[in-house]
Formats: structure tokens, C-alpha cells, sequence
């Protein structure tokens, strides 16, 4: 093993270099110039942004414990992507507040940290990469939930997130002790070829899902997800329902499909009432919604379950559509709290009443959000209707007929809520509308991407044709 | 291997424990008692990685190395916690659930 191999993690090599080199940049800067370390971390992050997308071969390492092919690689990349445009929206709010706290640093190092452990998760080869992956990506966030430490409710997010993902990963490392149990490794090449069903093993790998349906918020686990999307600085709440959810959904796909195929005639009905259950309440709880980033929530626990749709196929045709639905939903769902955060970065205000009037003083912002939200409910011309499309076929090849029907039922209560928002910005003429205001350039930087990436996902075809090719390696 | 106790009484202390974790996580009113729930719960599984290791794959060391990285995290997630808790001390004065809680649906 030579020295080269090593850089099958070049994606986790770089991104920790840009982490030391901000600690250090923290000790060398002096005070007066701090916010300097802004545009620094925006440029090295752009730079590896940009340098993830060389072309890198399929390998593994630390004898399987960590791999690496195609797909995993152009998934770090669309990661890459979520989170350097979360942070131009956010650069905002973090100039105007946290560095001249002299916080900001810390900001980034938390939130590259978290990444980080991203990386490492959808690249686990076993269970124990998988664990500490996940821990990784999962502390670090609650430390940001909790970061406005003027705001009583950000406090109370944090402390919200750490108790409930550290009862989750004791759930799942439960399960994890039991699959260990009946098979006798953790590595997942050994489990496939010893996996059989048992009770003891059901038991485990419910645990586990457990888990991992925590952070994608499926319903019986998402109770925690209205209240730390409220009380989290909008940009963490964005980065929980993007990345981490994105995250999270991608190596679930990864475990259901390979590791855990054995089972798939359970998972399957477990998955069915799931995807059901989330899909509803998803939705009906986001109709009674007035906070935008309580209603966003909910929106996303609702989007969780047409992912599940995907899952169910266990196909290379169900692997392309998830990984599509994914990208457009990082997408959709950025530039929605891209909106939400420049609104609230100027006024203070969040409510959906406070946005009526919005197309009169400020329509290009108002134009954004109704993209994003005809994106979400999936609307022909952007790309979200293409991915609904896709996934709703991959399930209904497989014969799922009364699920895709839910489906499509619940696409259309989430058109009305989506609807509710363009009203109060197009239609009514509201008594107090926000004034007109000039977003800096980093969000309109930001927005722009968002904008660009949903309109070119649905109408640039080769992309989903690549996404297909390179599903291959699941199946 | 303890002499005369076999894998399924330890295998049994553990899962009584974990849903005596469960039921206190549920349960108690003050953060710190969730705190200590939830340790509960991320301890039983070290054991059962232990046990299983030591009784039923003796040959590799996978469960105990496993047992190890648990420990790490559940030391690094407490003390996170108690970092968050403290701070919510600060703003409220307490630690009550109760009192901690603003947001509803």
C-alpha cells in the first residue's frame, strides 16, 4: 500500500486541510480584520467544490472499511455544491452577527466538521466507519443548532437535536450489536454473504433503521424536526433538511439495496406503511402551519416519504430515481430558505402573513420562492416535476399501483399548502408589505445557483442518463 | 468469559437495561435525567458488543475495538449536552423540561 492510494479520500484529505488551515488563519488574524476569514473559507471551499469533480477511480480501503466508486464520488459532489451555496446565503447573517462575536470561525470549522463526517458515512465499507461517520456529522450540528446563544429558542433546538439523535444512535447501535450477533462481522461484504432472516436479526435491523429514519425524519421519529427547524438559525435548519437528510436518505439507499437486500421482502412492507404514514402527516401538518421554517419543515418530512417511494424498487432504475429526486430536492429546497433567509436577514420576520404583498416590492425574490416551491410540489416546466415523474414510474414498474395513487394524492394536498405562499406573495396586497431591499452579492450569488440548478436539472436530459449509468454499480 | 454465567442472562441484563434507558428517556422531567437515560442506553450496547465478541467470535477483535469508538462518542455527545444544558441554565434557570420548553405544535 503506497502513499498514492490515499487519495481514493481526496475529498476528505482537502476538506480537512481547509479546516486546519481556518484554525490557523483564527490564531493569525488579528481582531480588526476577522471578517476576513468570511471570504477566505467561501474561497477554499469553492476551490474544493471545484476540484471534486476530477474524475476519480472505484477503490476501497483500510481493507474495506472505506470505499469509494462513481456514484458515492458524484454524490460528494452534489454535497460539495448544497453546501457552498447554503454558505453564500448564509454569509449575510454570518457577517452581520456572529463575526463580530468573533465567532465565525467556529461557525465554519463546526459546519466543515460536519460534513466531513458526511463524507465518511456515505463511504463506509462497515459498521463501525458508518457509526462514527454518523456521529461525526450529527454532533457538530447540534453544537450550530445551539449557536445563537442570545436566543432562548436556539438553545432549546440544541439541547432538543442532541437528546433525541443520541437516542437514536443508542436505538441503532442496539440494532447494530445484534446483526453483529447473528453474523459475526461488521463489515458489510461479509454480512451480505451470511445474512439471513431470524428474529434476532429482524430485531436488529429494525433498531438500526431506527436510527437512520431518525435523520431523514420518517414519522414515527420526525418530532423532533418542526421544533429544531424553528429554533436553529435558518441556516443550520437548512442545512439539516438538505445535506444531512440527502445524506442520510443516500446511504440508507446504499445498506437497503446491498447490505441488506436479504431482506428486502420485509423491508419492502415495512417501507410501504412508512412511506404512507410520512407522506400524510407530512403534509397534513404543514396546511396548519404560519412559520415559514415550521411550514418548510413539515414540507420536508413530507418530501422524505415520496424518497421512500424510490427505495421500495430496490432496482438500478429506483437507485438513479432516488439519487435524482435528491439532487433536485437539494436544489428546490435551498432556494426556498435562501428566500426565507434573506427576508428574514433584513426584517426579522419568518410568518407567512408577513410575506403578503412581497411581489410588489421585491418580485425577483418573490420570483425565487415560487420557483422553489413549484419545484417542490412538482410542476411541469422545473425540474421537481421530472423527479416526482421519474420516481413515480420506477414504483409503479414495479407493480406498487395503490402507493403510487397515495402519492399522487398527496402531491396534490402539498400543491395546495405550496399555493397558500404564492397567494400571500402574488395575490394579496397585505397592509404591511416588506419594502423593497438589495440582497448583497453572496446571496444573490447563492440564489442564483439554486436557480439555475432547477431549471437545468429538469431540462438538461444527459445528466439523469449519466445518474443511470452510474447506479449500475448497486445492483 | 465469566465462569458459570452464560451469554443469554448477560444478553437479558443488557436489554432489561436498554428499555429502562427507553422508559427514562421517556419519562423523566429534567435534562440532565435524559442526559443520563440516554448514557444507559449507549452503555448496554458496549456490553452486548462485548459479550458477543468475547463468547461468540472470540477469534476477531471487531466487537471489542467497536466497544471502544462507542465510549469515545458517548463521552464527546455528554459533554456537548451538559456544554448545552449549562447554557440553557444561564438564559432560564432551569433545567426542568418543562421550563425549557417554548415551541409547540
Amino acid at each position: 500500500m503506497d502513499l498514492n492510494s490515499f487519495l481514493l479520500m481526496r475529498h476528505e484529505i482537502s476538506l480537512l486541510g481547509i479546516i486546519l488551515l481556518l484554525i490557523i488563519a483564527e490564531i493569525a488574524i488579528p481582531d480588526r480584520k476577522k471578517s476576513s476569514i468570511l471570504h477566505l473559507a467561501l474561497l477554499l471551499f469553492g476551490i474544493h467544490t471545484a476540484v471534486g469533480f476530477l474524475p476519480l477511480e472505484e477503490s476501497f480501503l483500510f481493507g474495506g472499511m472505506f470505499q469509494s466508486n462513481e456514484m458515492i464520488h458524484f454524490f460528494k459532489g452534489v454535497l460539495n455544491i448544497g453546501v457552498f451555496t447554503l454558505l453564500l446565503q448564509s454569509a449575510d447573517w454570518l457577517e452581520k452577527n456572529m463575526m463580530n462575536q468573533e465567532r465565525g470561525t467556529e461557525f465554519f470549522i463546526l459546519l466543515f466538521a460536519s460534513l466531513l463526517g458526511m463524507y465518511f458515512m456515505i463511504s463506509a465499507g462497515d459498521f463501525l466507519m458508518f457509526f462514527i461517520g454518523m456521529e461525526i456529522s450529527t454532533l457538530p450540528v447540534a453544537a450550530l443548532a445551539a449557536f445563537e446563544i442570545i436566543k432562548r429558542e436556539s438553545g432549546e433546538a440544541g439541547i432538543k437535536f442532541i437528546l433525541s439523535a443520541a437516542l437514536a444512535s443508542g436505538v441503532s447501535l442496539f440494532g447494530i450489536s445484534m446483526l453483529y450477533a447473528t453474523n459475526g462481522s461488521i463489515y458489510f461484504e461479509d454480512i451480505l454473504t451470511t445474512l439471513t432472516v431470524s428474529n434476532l436479526t429482524l430485531l436488529g435491523f429494525v433498531m438500526f433503521f431506527a436510527g437512520l429514519a431518525f435523520k431523514i425524519s420518517l414519522v414515527p421519529f420526525h418530532f423532533w424536526t418542526a421544533d429544531v427547524y424553528q429554533g436553529a438559525p435558518i441556516a443550520i435548519a437548512s442545512y439539516l433538511s438538505v445535506i444531512s437528510k440527502g445524506a442520510a436518505a443516500f446511504i440508507l439507499m446504499i445498506l437497503l439495496f446491498t447490505v441488506l437486500k436479504p431482506l428486502m421482502h420485509i423491508w419492502e412492507n415495512m417501507l410501504y406503511i412508512l412511506a404512507i404514514a410520512t407522506m400524510f402527516i407530512g403534509n397534513l401538518f404543514a396546511l396548519r402551519q404560519e412559520n415559514m421554517k415550521r411550514f418548510l419543515a413539515y414540507s420536508s418530512i413530507a418530501q422524505a416519504g415520496f424518497i421512500l417511494l424510490g427505495f421500495m424498487t430496490g432496482s438500478q432504475l429506483g437507485t438513479a430515481t432516488v439519487v435524482y429526486f435528491v439532487t433536485i430536492y437539494i436544489f428546490s429546497n435551498l432556494a426556498a430558505f435562501g428566500v426565507v433567509q434573506a427576508i428574514s436577514n433584513q426584517t426579522g420576520k419568518e410568518n407567512m402573513k408577513d410575506y403578503e404583498g412581497l411581489y410588489r416590492t421585491n418580485p425577483r425574490l418573490s420570483l425565487v420562492m415560487m420557483l422553489a416551491l413549484f419545484s417542490l410540489a412538482g410542476i411541469p416546466p422545473v425540474a421537481g416535476f421530472f423527479g416526482k415523474f421519474f420516481l413515480f414510474t420506477a414504483a409503479a414498474s414495479e407493480g406498487y399501483y395503490l402507493l403510487v395513487f397515495l402519492a399522487v394524492v398527496n402531491v396534490t394536498i402539498s400543491l395546495y399548502y405550496y399555493l397558500l405562499v404564492i397567494r400571500a406573495m402574488f395575490v394579496r396586497k397585505g397592509e404591511d408589505p416588506i419594502p423593497f431591499f438589495e440582497n448583497k452579492l453572496y446571496m444573490k450569488l447563492g440564489l442564483l445557483i439554486t436557480v439555475f440548478g432547477i431549471l437545468a436539472l429538469g431540462i438538461y436530459s444527459p445528466l439523469y442518463e449519466y445518474i443511470y449509468q452510474i447506479s449500475s454499480v448497486l445492483n | 468469559m465469566i465462569p458459570g454465567v452464560s451469554i443469554n442472562e448477560i444478553l437479558t441484563l443488557t436489554s432489561i437495561l436498554f428499555f429502562i434507558g427507553v422508559y427514562g428517556f421517556i419519562t423523566r422531567k429534567n435534562l440532565i435525567s435524559i442526559l443520563i437515560s440516554v448514557e444507559l442506553i449507549l452503555n448496554t450496547s458496549v456490553i452486548n458488543f462485548v459479550v458477543i465478541n468475547k463468547y461468540l467470535y472470540p477469534e476477531l477483535l471487531q466487537g471489542m475495538l467497536y466497544s471502544i469508538f462507542i465510549i469515545a462518542v458517548a463521552a464527546a455527545e455528554t459533554a456537548l449536552a451538559v456544554a448545552i444544558i449549562i447554557n440553557i441554565y444561564r438564559r432560564t434557570g432551569s433545567v426542568a423540561v418543562r421550563e425549557t420548553e417554548t415551541m409547540k405544535h
